[in-house]
């Protein structure tokens, strides 16, 4: 394999359009398209916030007075739909995937750049279709897990269209996760090895694993939902002689391994960030590759922990619990390998780190509300109440969330040769953090106390707790503010960064602010040694 | 797995594309394949899943004749083999030998097409008669969908292998060898859909 490169021939720089009217094109630059999914998927976070706040509004008081019971409904499955396929999916894999994972494999682009720009472009017209089957007559209203027979009684038109728009999405995804398959094993830089790699690589490979394995699974049940609401078969209705318990099953085979596939690269993003801010190489590389690959494998075959309440079999029961139970190893070790990451460092306190540790703080309790959510016992007592909101926002959003703001103060002076403000930045830690415990924590309590989810009225008995969790809901819509501020005054007249102000050592720091279309100017550089943090730089290679 | 050795082309034909590296193309369309096989292998485990619990109602008529289906597997398998045949003869540049057999597979789908059609009209049991009714029509049918495709593309190719300004070469395998795979793969399926749906 040879690369050769020719500045002469690789200015063609002239042929796409300029300045940020290539954001809106059908650019095949990979830092382009990472940039085209994060500022698309942030405008459905912010759609799927407000979403969420009109929830928490409704939930403040115990009787359905802000909107109908079936508005409700269709809110809650608007948010959760949005949130997950159209904000963390796409970000999270796409937006750091796309930007990063060419530098960190030492090449120019994607291994098939059209097919990655198709990706993204599946993805807002899908969006906008989604939010308008709300104003169709009937939208979704079935959850975003659509159970039947919920999603096959329920008015048809918006179903159908939420149907389409996740269809088109799960495509958009297949399509990403082969291009990162493709990039990580194929286009490395000659003189790269695997073990050499940075570990978000890693984390996207088994994320992509997943994509590729489980998400085709989920197009097929989705086209035989979608049969049994136009065609009248009956696969899933029971009416029909059909099985409901078959879709759980197929529909949990996905959804399962998407939960893995919103926090692996999550896993991987903050294995970059923690040691670049602790100065330290990471702890434990080849236990956490192993990690991740245990969970990709273990990922695949614990999804009936989700059905324990759906007559499932106790040879069944017995087996999902323990391989559940199974996962919390290797998601165990790597929190242990980013705790020692830490351990001894020279810490700077700057909002990528906050995020970062308030993602560790925030997963650890999630990760322990999971495994108790594995013992069937305990999984019947709260199945289908607020435990299990509770439990799914503290990683989702605890997790995800919380790394995706914390790559974003990592990586925004690498994207637009400025800082993001400090000052700011700790602001909008500290708010997010505060709201964001204070609107899940109190759920717990809800859900151990019986309080069903996805219902608009509740028990009056459960009013100030639940409007505990509505100020904290407050408090993140609030915590927004100071962001959507610090990006703007930052773009603006932000101080200018350089070209590593971190004094990082991974590729794509080896490079100018913003990086020139073709990465390097010259020859890539082989990094070999992507954490040596702490040597001095003759013993590094 | 072929390689790309006209640099010139790639630089023509891909502007942002500046490093030459090895053509990585038929590993992509792989894992697609593994994609799409795990599609067919959700909606076995279905079938499989009903088969086991779901008994049939009584009255329900679903029985299934073996002629047609033995024939049809018959001709894919057959189409398999000329298919390779077609890429035995571009690879010696014998072009108008290959294009011959590419259009004899593509004559060969089609059909297996006609038969399934004539199937589905003579079968005693319609789309929405029960539910194994149902999960043979979608099998089938999502199958019949990945032939027809397949065929289209051999029809295709097989214009694309013409003498005069036809693209595909010994030198410019990949379409052809693409094609063959995905063709492969859709045989595969229904050797497995056989089995499972009409001898279990």
């Amino acid at each position: 394999m040879t690369i050769s490169i020719d500045p002469q021939k690789t200015n063609n720089e002239s042929l796409q359009p300029k300045g940020w009217l290539r954001y809106l094109s059908f650019s095949l630059d990979h830092k382009v398209i990472g940039i085209q999914y994060l500022v698309c998927g942030f405008l459905f976070y912010l759609i799927g916030g407000t979403l969420a706040s009109a929830i928490r509004i409704e939930l403040a008081s115990p009787m359905s007075d802000f909107m109908p019971r079936d508005v409700y409904n269709q809110v809650l499955t608007l948010h959760g739909t949005i949130m997950i396929f159209l904000w963390i999916v796409p970000v999270v894999n796409g937006a750091f995937g796309n930007y990063l994972i060419p530098f960190y494999v030492g090449a120019r682009d994607m291994a098939f750049p059209r097919l990655n720009a198709v990706a993204f472009w599946l993805i807002p017209p899908s969006g906008l279709m989604l939010v308008a089957s709300y104003f169709v007559e009937g939208a979704a209203q079935a959850g975003w897990t659509a159970y039947p027979p919920l999603s096959i009684t329920t008015p048809q038109s918006g179903q159908i269209i939420w149907i389409l728009s996740v269809l088109l999405l799960g495509g958009s995804s297949i399509f990403g996760g082969i291009n990162f398959i493709a990039t990580i094993i194929k286009l490395r830089r000659p003189g790269l090895k695997l073990m050499q790699l940075p570990m978000y690589c890693w984390a996207m490979l088994g994320t992509s694993l997943l994509v590729v394995l489980s998400t085709p699974v989920l197009a097929g049940t989705l086209i035989l939902l979608s049969f049994d609401i136009i065609a009248n078969t009956g696969f899933f209705n029971p009416v029909l002689g059909g099985n409901v318990v078959v879709y759980q099953h197929l529909f949990w085979f996905y959804s399962h391994p998407a939960v893995y596939i919103m926090v692996l690269p999550a896993f991987g993003l903050v294995s970059e960030i923690l040691p670049v801010h602790a100065r330290k190489p990471l702890f434990g590389y080849t236990t956490m590759v192993f990690s991740i690959m245990g969970i990709v494998v273990l990922g695949l075959v614990v999804w009936a922990h989700h059905m324990f309440t759906s007559g499932t079999p106790p040879w069944m029961r017995l087996f999902f619990t323990i391989a559940t139970a199974f996962i919390a190893v290797p998601t165990g070790i790597k929190f242990f390998n980013w705790v020692a990451t830490l351990w001894g460092g020279k810490i700077s306190i700057n909002s990528a780190m906050l995020f970062s540790c308030g993602f560790i703080i925030n997963f650890v309790f999630g990760g322990i509300t999971g495994v108790a959510l594995a013992q069937v016992p305990f999984d019947i007592h709260v199945h289908d109440t607020y435990f299990v909101v509770a439990h799914f926002h503290y990683i989702v959003y605890g997790g995800t969330v919380f790394i995706i703001f914390s790559s974003i103060y990592h990586w925004f002076s690498k994207v637009t040769g400025k800082m993001l403000d400090e000052k700011l930045g700790i602001l909008h830690f500290i708010i997010t953090f505060i709201g964001f415990n204070l609107c899940f924590a109190p759920q717990h309590w809800l859900g151990l106390n019986g309080m069903p989810r996805r219902v608009a009225e509740y028990d009056p008995q459960f009013q100030f707790v639940n409007q505990i969790s509505s100020l904290g809901a407050l408090l993140m819509a609030i915590s927004t503010i100071p962001f959507l501020i610090n990006v703007f005054l930052s773009l603006r007249n932000g101080k200018d960064a350089g070209d590593n102000p971190w004094n990082a050592l991974t590729p794509e720091w080896l490079t100018s602010s913003p990086p020139p279309v073709e990465n390097w100017e010259g020859e890539a550089p082989l990094v070999e040694e992507p954490y040596g943090y702490g040597k001095e730089i003759s013993e590094r290679k | 797995m072929t390689t790309l050795d006209s640099s010139k082309e790639i630089q023509k034909n891909n502007s942002e594309v500046n490093e030459i590296h090895e053509d990585f193309r038929m590993f992509g369309l792989i894992t697609f394949l593994i994609a799409d096989g795990m599609t067919f292998a959700g909606f076995f485990a279905a079938y499989l899943t009903y088969k086991a619990v779901n008994p049939l109602p009584d009255g329900a008529i679903y029985e299934l004749e073996l002629p047609i289906p033995t024939l049809n597997t018959i001709l894919l398998l057959v189409s398999s083999a000329t298919f390779h045949k077609a890429g035995k003869a571009l690879l010696k540049d014998k072009k108008s030998e290959s294009q011959k057999w590419l259009f004899f597979t593509a004559f060969l789908g089609i059909i297996f097409l006609i038969c399934q059609l004539f199937e589905y009209f003579h079968l005693p049991f319609g789309l929405t008669d029960n539910l194994f009714a149902s999960t043979f029509y979608a099998l089938t049918g999502f199958h019949g969908l990945h032939v027809t495709l397949g065929t289209l593309m051999i029809l295709i190719i097989a214009w694309q292998s013409r003498i005069k300004g036809g693209r595909l070469t010994s030198q410019n395998m990949f379409p052809l060898e693409a094609v063959e795979l995905y063709w492969h793969f859709v045989d595969g399926i229904w050797v497995i859909l056989f089995i499972i749906l009409y001898l279990l």
